[in-house]
């Protein structure tokens, strides 16, 4: 069920009507049954997978949080009698049983995402399954990177008590599968979300609009913009489009992706936001960013914090992590205290890349994104030497022309994902300083690439308004100030958005949209 | 806590350790600072930070990782 489609905006209407009617100690309940409903119609030979990661987050931590509560009271009990050595010596033994299952559930599931991942492969999907098992030769099962992600990172917390334990197994089950973040995330805490998704919520008439505001400008953001130059994409991949052409399509590009994976997230939040539940903000209007690390704290912010939590920080704090820095600031002081950095930043990114596909493209991705931070960081003196030499921070030019350095880098390095065979993508790359052909601005090349004029006029008319209220919401929140404004006046701006989606946005045969991009991931 | 002082003022000499209590919120220290950081405070402290006490309560400001070091080389 897309988001896009007429059946899932029937699906969240009968949902919240019911939600609402119902006592609100049913409220969570019926979340669970709704979600299950909503993973059953993309495809019941994908249960086991969600069923199979849900058993083994409960089992894993229930076992770990069984041993802790075990902990607590065995050393209330002896704290007289037990020396300080003693009790250091008891609480590790029961961390290092901990780590164990922990280690465990992770290797299976990831195991399990790794396997689905590589059946995405044609030659590894053969030798796995003889093309006789259809569950894993159809696809990889829906949303198996975001909610495996989100339970792994709540088993993580748990073996670190940084999360409380659920020990009944349908609200566990909920967290895993909550529909609107199936899709495409956000990757949420247990901390975070499962407070207000377990509890009961009163009909509050604000939220629901908000939510549903929210919505409408997700679908405006996906259907009027982005899915209307996908079709532009899609040609100028082709081998004739180089130099200047190629700079256009990494442009598209980051129309579309910002539109596709944004649109998406607000429709979630939105949602979510209409029956009261909070998620976490997954954008903080990235293409404001200065520099790839703001940048990178700014876009796809779950998966960041994830990687953060679960792979940056472990890695770099680890006992071989600390004796390799401890030997290295011997031998060179400055440098070697860095080296944790370094080589948690590569093992992040190589992950990081790998979660979005088992493609080389995306490995390249990854580290190119690495490269460019450590050498941003390293080169941080030398520009803040050069900023204060001349006085660049005072200028307002300054901070515009650090925006638009940091929007066309990004741009570039994000085109990889475009290019599954990496050589083409460099090939372009390199295009743009050997192939200086202006002229395709101007000559009518862009009328050929499945765009007419009209679509050109819609495309820019979408990203301006977006660009107007990107610059309104860093002021303070739209919605809030809306609010605050006649009845009229906000009705029948809500009116006239409803009405540019219906009339403007991209509908194909049948009026299904596009596939949202991270749903492949 | 004047060797933390010392090693805080190296990474960000601008910042005012003694008084700023929003490091993380206001995003002063970043990932890599924090990394580093750990690194410099096992040089000097010969104590290990794991991975699980990297949140923000405890790096918000040199008061609240000073207690940290203080509570682990106590551990």
């Amino acid at each position: 069920m897309q988001f896009t489609s007429f059946s899932f905006l029937l699906f969240a209407a009968v949902l919240l009507t019911v939600y609402y009617i119902i006592p609100g100690k049913w409220q969570w309940p019926l979340l669970l049954i709704a979600s299950c409903f909503f993973y059953i119609s993309a495809g019941t030979e994908y249960l086991v997978f969600i069923a199979l990661t849900t058993l083994s987050t409960y089992a894993t931590t229930i076992l770990m949080d069984n041993r802790l509560k075990q902990r607590d009271v065995y050393m209330a009990a002896h704290k007289a009698e037990m020396s300080r050595e003693e009790k250091k010596a008891y609480k590790a033994k029961i961390k290092s049983g901990n780590k164990v299952w922990m280690v465990a559930c992770l290797v299976l599931n990831f195991g399990i995402l790794a396997l689905c991942k590589a059946c995405l492969i044609d030659p590894v999907r053969t030798a796995v399954s003889g093309g006789t098992l259809s569950f894993l030769t159809v696809g990889l099962p829906l949303g198996i990177s975001f909610y495996m992600f989100q339970s792994m990172g709540y088993v993580v917390d748990v073996y670190r008590e940084t999360a409380k334990t659920e020990r009944n197994p349908f609200k566990l089950a909920l967290f895993v599968s909550f529909f609107p973040q199936l899709i495409q995330g956000p990757i949420s805490k247990f901390n975070q979300l499962t407070p207000t998704l377990y509890a009961p919520h009163k009909f509050d008439g604000k939220a629901v609009s908000f939510g549903l505001q929210r919505m409408l400008w997700g679908y405006f953001k996906k259907l009027v913009v982005a899915d209307r130059i996908a079709v532009a994409i899609g040609s100028l991949k082709g081998e004739e489009y180089t130099g200047i052409a190629f700079l256009v399509l990494t442009v598209f590009y980051a129309i579309q992706i910002y539109g596709d994976f944004t649109g998406g997230i607000d429709v979630t939040i939105g949602l979510a936001e209409a029956m009261g539940i909070k998620l976490p903000e997954n954008f903080i209007r990235p293409y404001f960013s200065k520099n790839i690390a703001e940048y990178w704290r700014r876009w796809h912010i779950s998966l960041g914090v994830w990687m953060k939590d679960c792979i940056f920080y472990p890695i770099s704090v680890s006992e071989p992590m600390r004796k390799l820095s401890k030997a290295s600031r011997a031998k060179f002081p400055n440098f070697g205290k860095r080296v944790p950095v370094y080589v948690a930043s590569v093992a992040t990114w190589f992950c990081t890349g790998i979660w979005h596909g088992f493609s080389a493209n995306f490995i390249v991705w990854g580290m190119l994104n690495c490269f460019v931070i450590v050498v941003s960081e390293e080169l941080m003196p030398v520009y803040a030497k050069f900023h204060d030499r001349f006085h660049l921070k005072e200028k307002k030019w300054y901070g515009g022309f650090e925006i638009l350095r940091m929007f066309m880098l990004m741009n570039l390095i994000r085109a990889c994902d475009l290019f599954p065979n990496v050589g083409d993508y460099f090939r372009r790359l390199g295009s743009i300083v050997t192939t200086f052909n202006f002229h395709i601005l101007w000559d009518g090349t862009l009328m050929n690439i499945g765009l007419t004029a009209l679509d050109y006029a819609i495309i820019f008319g979408g990203c301006l308004t977006w660009f107007v209220m990107d610059l309104l919401q860093e002021k303070g929140p739209i919605r809030e100030r809306l609010y605050a404004k006649p009845a009229a006046l906000r009705y029948s701006l809500i009116f006239i958005l409803l009405v540019v989606v219906l009339l403007m946005g991209s509908y194909g045969i049948g009026y299904d949209a596009s596939n949202f991009i991270y749903n492949q991931f | 806590m004047e060797a933390l002082l010392n090693i805080l003022s190296e990474l960000h000499p601008e910042v005012d350790f003694e008084t700023c209590t929003t490091l993380i919120d206001d995003k002063i220290l970043d990932s890599f600072d924090i990394v580093t950081l750990v690194a410099e405070i096992d040089a000097e402290y010969d104590v290990a930070i794991p991975a699980e006490e990297l949140v923000p309560e405890n790096f918000n400001s040199a008061q609240a990782l000073y207690a940290l070091i203080e509570k682990l080389l106590d551990e």
